[in-house]
Order: structure tokens, then sequence, then C-alpha cells
């Protein structure tokens, strides 16, 4: 095979000939050049298009652009801050709440959608006939039904609350009522932020931990229990750090003072209502989601890995969640990215997310291009980040075939 | 009738009757529903002994060993395997599939791992074998089944044949005292039949105690001490394959021979 011995005849002779372009329509080359050219045609005649129309437009009605009226003052008064805002804060800043209260309906839904929707797709599989059929049904209602119909029902749920003076009150410093629902809080302290850094840098330990005891485990065959380290770096440590800060421990619990509930921490009705609606509808994908993974790994799998001694937990681990996760993660962005972008039906039903805000701040300084496209600069950033994440995840556990 | 296995010369019996029994099967009843799937089955199995159980589809084979490594669960009767009682008892079970390994009709390779991972999955997590250790036995067997250089594959890479000898390697990689075989070959090309059945014969020339469910009649003849023949449920007749084979008893036997000869 090497070049060196080839006879330069032999050689010639088994050169790759080469291709010959024909100025046929019949040559699908030629064929497939021609439909580029016309597409890549047609989409520059569209942006141009559009961008001359819409320049041609603004100079008719005058309207300057650009973004310098992101530095005005807002005077847009916004319910829910993770940030200290006030009206008197500037466009920027009421849209950085935006994006905050977007994300936070976004990741504490994708987690809740994800717990419940992988439990009702693992009861839908049960034996127990009456889970099994709950969960069917559960996920053909809730996903049959239109999102916005949800939002409103539960929002429209939540307003029939009693108000603040007849509040529900299952529990102490526990309030629920129209205002939404009320929770003792913690008063935040700085041994409370070292606390928390004790237990990242745990969670960093009981990773390497991990990491070390397998290799070992590796090298002599004794199996490492992981959890009396875990325990000690997660546990142990962190209530260590607060109790050695002099473990402050403050509770704000919320009471009844004068027509409201005062204290505590806050769940807005919008923000719940937000949240239940999204967790509940995408949690019915995601099931089904979860469903067709687990079913998509044979039987034979488990029973061959029960054969050769595994324990159940093993088998799960090592056998047939590996298979399904391969399944179950392209479908699985898609619902993170419908369950975000989905989130801007927040308007509704009066939560101030990214598209509600952008949307006040684009009626009073008329700035519609630069708005629509802040909200739609953020959903891209988003939702490239998801995918981006989850394509990097899909990728670890991708499977070698033929 | 298939003689993929030449009738030549046979493997001399290793099976040791003053032992006490590698399995004992004692009127084993189990039921689908309202279905009764084995009546009253009745087997005792020695140590070293190859026995090939046969008969028409459906007629309990493939349930009776899998009965034998719990994969199925019996509702009456007794199964002894190794001395040790099947029962709901978790620590027998383990102890029981410790010792007992199995070979599908559909390999049943992980296919998420390569050859050489799916060898050493079990001495790692069940045996708790150090993994460079695993790993040399596995490449040893990997050797016996004559499949060394592909290793590092996946499952999806290789052909049918290699896949099943991977299975066998797998199993064998547990160091079990029996092995149970579900027709090893029905789900293969004839041209890799022999492959696996030549890897079977050797396993048996290590005097390896054996439960195989086949239609290969050539390989019955070749290595089984005893065939069993199963039908509706039920153990109909048992014996040496000659014997079996040229003079069926019943009218069941003699039919279910003369359809495998019109089927080959």
């Amino acid at each position: 095979m090497s070049g060196a011995t080839a006879d330069p005849r032999l050689a010639a002779a088994r050169a790759v000939p080469k291709k010959r372009m024909r100025l046929s329509w019949s040559d699908p080359a030629l064929r497939g050049i021609v439909w580029q050219v016309v597409i890549v045609a047609l989409v520059v005649l569209g942006i141009w298009w559009l961008v001359s129309n819409t320049r041609h437009n603004l100079e008719v009605r005058r309207i300057a652009t650009g973004f310098g009226f992101l530095w005005r003052e807002a005077g847009l008064p916004i319910g829910e801050h993770l940030i200290d805002y006030s009206p008197t804060d500037t466009y920027f800043r009421a849209l950085l709440v935006g994006v905050l209260n977007t994300l936070r309906v976004a990741i504490v839904g994708i987690v809740l959608a994800t717990i419940l929707g992988t439990l009702i797709g693992v009861a839908r599989l049960s034996k127990n006939w009456l889970l099994a059929k709950l969960s069917a049904v559960y996920v053909e209602v809730l996903r049959d039904l239109p999102l916005l119909l949800q939002l409103l029902f539960w929002y429209a749920m939540l307003q029939g609350l009693p108000g603040p003076r007849q509040a529900l009150h299952p529990a102490e410093g526990v309030y629920l009522s129209n205002r939404g629902l009320k929770l003792p809080g913690l008063v935040w302290e700085p041994a409370h932020g070292w606390a928390l850094a004790a237990f990242l840098i745990g969670l960093v330990a009981t990773y390497f931990y991990r990491r070390s005891a397998l290799a070992k485990q590796m090298a002599d065959g004794r199996p490492r229990p992981v959890w009396p380290a875990a325990l000690g770096f997660l546990v142990v440590l962190p209530v260590a750090v607060w109790a050695a800060l002099g473990a402050p421990w403050t509770v704000d619990w919320p009471a009844l003072r004068g027509f409201n509930i005062q204290g505590g921490l806050t769940l807005s009705p919008e923000y719940f209502a937000l949240l239940l609606g999204l967790v509940l509808y995408t949690a019915a994908f995601i099931a089904e989601i979860v469903r067709s993974g687990i079913m998509a790994v044979q039987l034979g799998q488990w029973e061959a890995a029960q054969a050769l001694g595994l324990r159940p937990g093993q088998v799960l681990r090592r056998i047939v969640l590996p298979q399904a996760l391969r399944v179950i993660i392209p479908p699985m962005t898609s619902q993170y990215l419908n369950l975000t972008k989905n989130s801007s039906l927040a308007v509704a039903i009066g939560y101030q997310d990214i598209v509600s805000i952008a949307n006040t701040t684009l009626n009073q300084t008329g700035q519609a291009i630069e708005g629509v496209a802040i909200i739609m600069g953020v959903y891209l950033t988003i939702s490239l980040s998801i995918s981006l994440f989850m394509n990097w995840y899909n990728k670890r556990i991708a499977l070698v075939e033929r | 009738m298939s003689d993929t296995i030449e009738a030549g010369h046979g493997v001399a019996s290793a099976a040791r009757k003053d032992a006490p029994p590698a399995i004992i099967l004692d009127k084993v009843n189990k039921w689908y529903g309202t279905m009764h799937v084995l009546r009253d089955v009745s087997l005792e199995i020695a140590q070293g002994e190859r026995v090939v159980v046969c008969g028409p589809s459906g007629s309990g084979k493939s349930t009776t060993i899998r009965c034998i490594n719990r994969l199925e669960t019996h509702q009456e009767g007794r199964i002894v395997v190794d001395g040790i009682e099947l029962s709901d008892d978790l620590r027998s079970l383990d102890a029981i599939r410790r010792e007992v390994g199995m070979v599908f009709q559909s390999f049943n390779l992980f296919p998420h791992l390569t050859i050489l991972e799916n060898c050493t999955l079990a001495p790692i997590w069940v045996r708790k074998m150090p993994k460079a250790e695993a790993e040399a036995l596995a490449m040893d067997y990997l050797r016996r089944v004559k499949i060394p250089e592909q290793a590092g594959k996946y499952p999806g890479q290789l052909s049918g044949g290699q896949q099943q000898r991977v299975a066998i390697a797998r199993a064998l990689c547990m160091k079990p005292k029996i092995m149970l075989f579900d027709e090893p070959t029905s789900a293969l090309d004839p041209e890799m039949i022999k492959e696996v059945l030549d890897t079977m014969v050797g396993l048996a020339e290590t005097g390896m105690t054996m439960i195989c469910v086949t239609h290969e009649m050539g390989f019955a003849r070749q290595v089984a001490d005893r065939v069993v023949f199963m039908d509706r449920g039920e153990v109909v007749e048992q014996g040496p394959p000659d014997s079996l084979f040229e003079n069926p008893r019943t009218e069941r036997l003699k039919t279910f021979l003369s359809q495998i000869l019109r089927g080959h």
C-alpha cells in the first residue's frame, strides 16, 4: 500500500477519476448549485426589502433610532424584583429586573417540571393499575388544553382565595390568600453566606472524593461508600461554619398588620399561577418523553444485567439510564426551550417578565424596534445557552453505533 | 435435520453422579394468568452434566430455564440451585445469580459499553474485582471465544455470531458453575451458527454444567448427556440423545421429530 513501491503507471490506473461537471439540468451537482444560488438571492432580497422599508417608515414618522433611551428614568412600577428597584431607576435596570423575573420562573419551572414529569412518566409505566391510569389521564388532560387557558384558570383560582384577613392558615407562619403565598423567611446575615460558600466547596470536595473512591475501587476492587464523606462535606461542614460565626437565626414571621400580611417571603399570585401552569403543562410532555425513553430500553437489557447478578439499582444506574437518557435528552431540550419561551404568556396574568416590561418600555418610549430586538435578544441568549448545555451533555452520553 | 456440527466424536461426559446435584426442580408449576405453562416439571441435573432441552414453541422449555435463575418466578414446587433453594430472599437470589450464567437468544449485549466493558461490568460491580484483574480475565475469555481483537469495539459493530460469542464470554467472566443457554443460535444466520456451537462444544469440554434449549440436534448428539423433550409445559420424555432420537416412545416426540426433520 505504501507509495514508494508503486509503479507510476499502476498508481495512475488506481487514481480516482476526476468528476467533470456537465452543463446539463440532469446533473445533480449543477442543480444543487443553482438552487443554492436562488435561495441565497431570495434571502438577501427579503432582508434588503425589510431594512429599506423600515428605514423609510421611520423617516416618515420621524422616529429616532438607538438605545439611548435605556439610560432614561423608567418611571414604571414593578411589583416583584430580585434586585433593588424603584420607578426612578433607568429603563435598563427595569429590563434587567424583567430578565431576572423570566429566569426566576424558567429555572425553577424547568427543575420542578423535570422532577414532576419524571415521576409521572415512571408512574404511567407502573404495574399499579390506578397509578398508571391516573398518570395517563393527567398527561392527556394537561397536554390537550392550551397553556394560556390553564394559566388563566390557575390565576382565577388563586384570585378566588379569601382576602388577607381570612387567609388560609394551615401552619404557623404560612398564609395563603388572594395576595399570594406568605412563608416565614430567614433574615440573611453574612454567616449564612459563608455557610452557603462552605456548602459549595463541600459539593466540589464530594465530587473529587467520589472520583478518588472510584479510582481506588478500580485498583483493588473494594467499594468505598461515598455517603459518609458527602454527609460531612455537605451538612457538617456548612453547619460548623455557621455555628462558628455565632449561629445567627432570626426568622421573619409573616403576620397580619392592618389590611395585609406583612413580613416573610412572598410568592405573588401571578408568579405562583405562572409557575404552576408552566410546570403542570410541561410535566405532561416530559412524562411522555421519560416514558418513551425507558420503553426504548429493551426488557432483555434488564434480564441480561440481572442474570449477571447486578442489583436493580445497579441495573438502573449502569444499564438502563445511560440508554434511556440518550433517547430522552434531545426532546427534553425542546421542552426546556418551550417552557422558557412559554413564560412570556406571563403578560396575560400580569406577571412582570421581560416581555411585559419591554412592552411597557416600548409603549412609553415609542422605541418599538429596539424593544422587540431586546426581547428577541434575551430569549435567543437564554435558549442558545440551554441548547449549548444540553447538546454538550447529549454528546457526552452519545452511543457509538455501527 | 440440522447437522451443523458433524456427529463425529462425542464429548466425554463429565457428569458426577456421586456429588450432590447441581440443580433440582421438584414438581414446579407456573401459571401466566390462567394459562398453566409449567406442569409438575421435575428434573435433577448432576454437576458437570450437559442437558439439552427441546420441544415445540410454547412448550415451556425457555420458561423452565428462566425459572432456574429466577428471571421468572414459579408458583408451586421447589427449585434448588447449587444447594440454595430459590425464594423471595434477595440474598439467596444474589448468590444464585452469581453462580449461574445465562446466554440469550437475542444476545442482549449492553450497546453503550465496549466489548471489554460488557465483560468486566459484573466482575467489577458484583464480584468486586480490581479493574485490571477483571480486564485480564475478560481478555482471557475473549481469546477463548476467539475475538480478543474486538475488545475495544461496541456491540453494534460486531456480527451476530461475534456478539453471541461475546455474550458467552461475558457470562463466563463471572466464573459461573452452571451455564444456561436459551436458544443461543436461533437468531443467527446459518453461517454463524457453527462458530457459536463450536464455542459451546469447547465449553462442554471443560466440564461445565450446561443446560441448553436448542433445536440443534447435531450439537445434542455430540455434547449432551441427556435430552429432555418438553411439550405443553410437561417433561414428556428424556434420555441419552441417540436412543431418544432413534427410538421415540411417545407419539408427541415422534410428531416433533418428524416436524423438525421436515423443517430442515
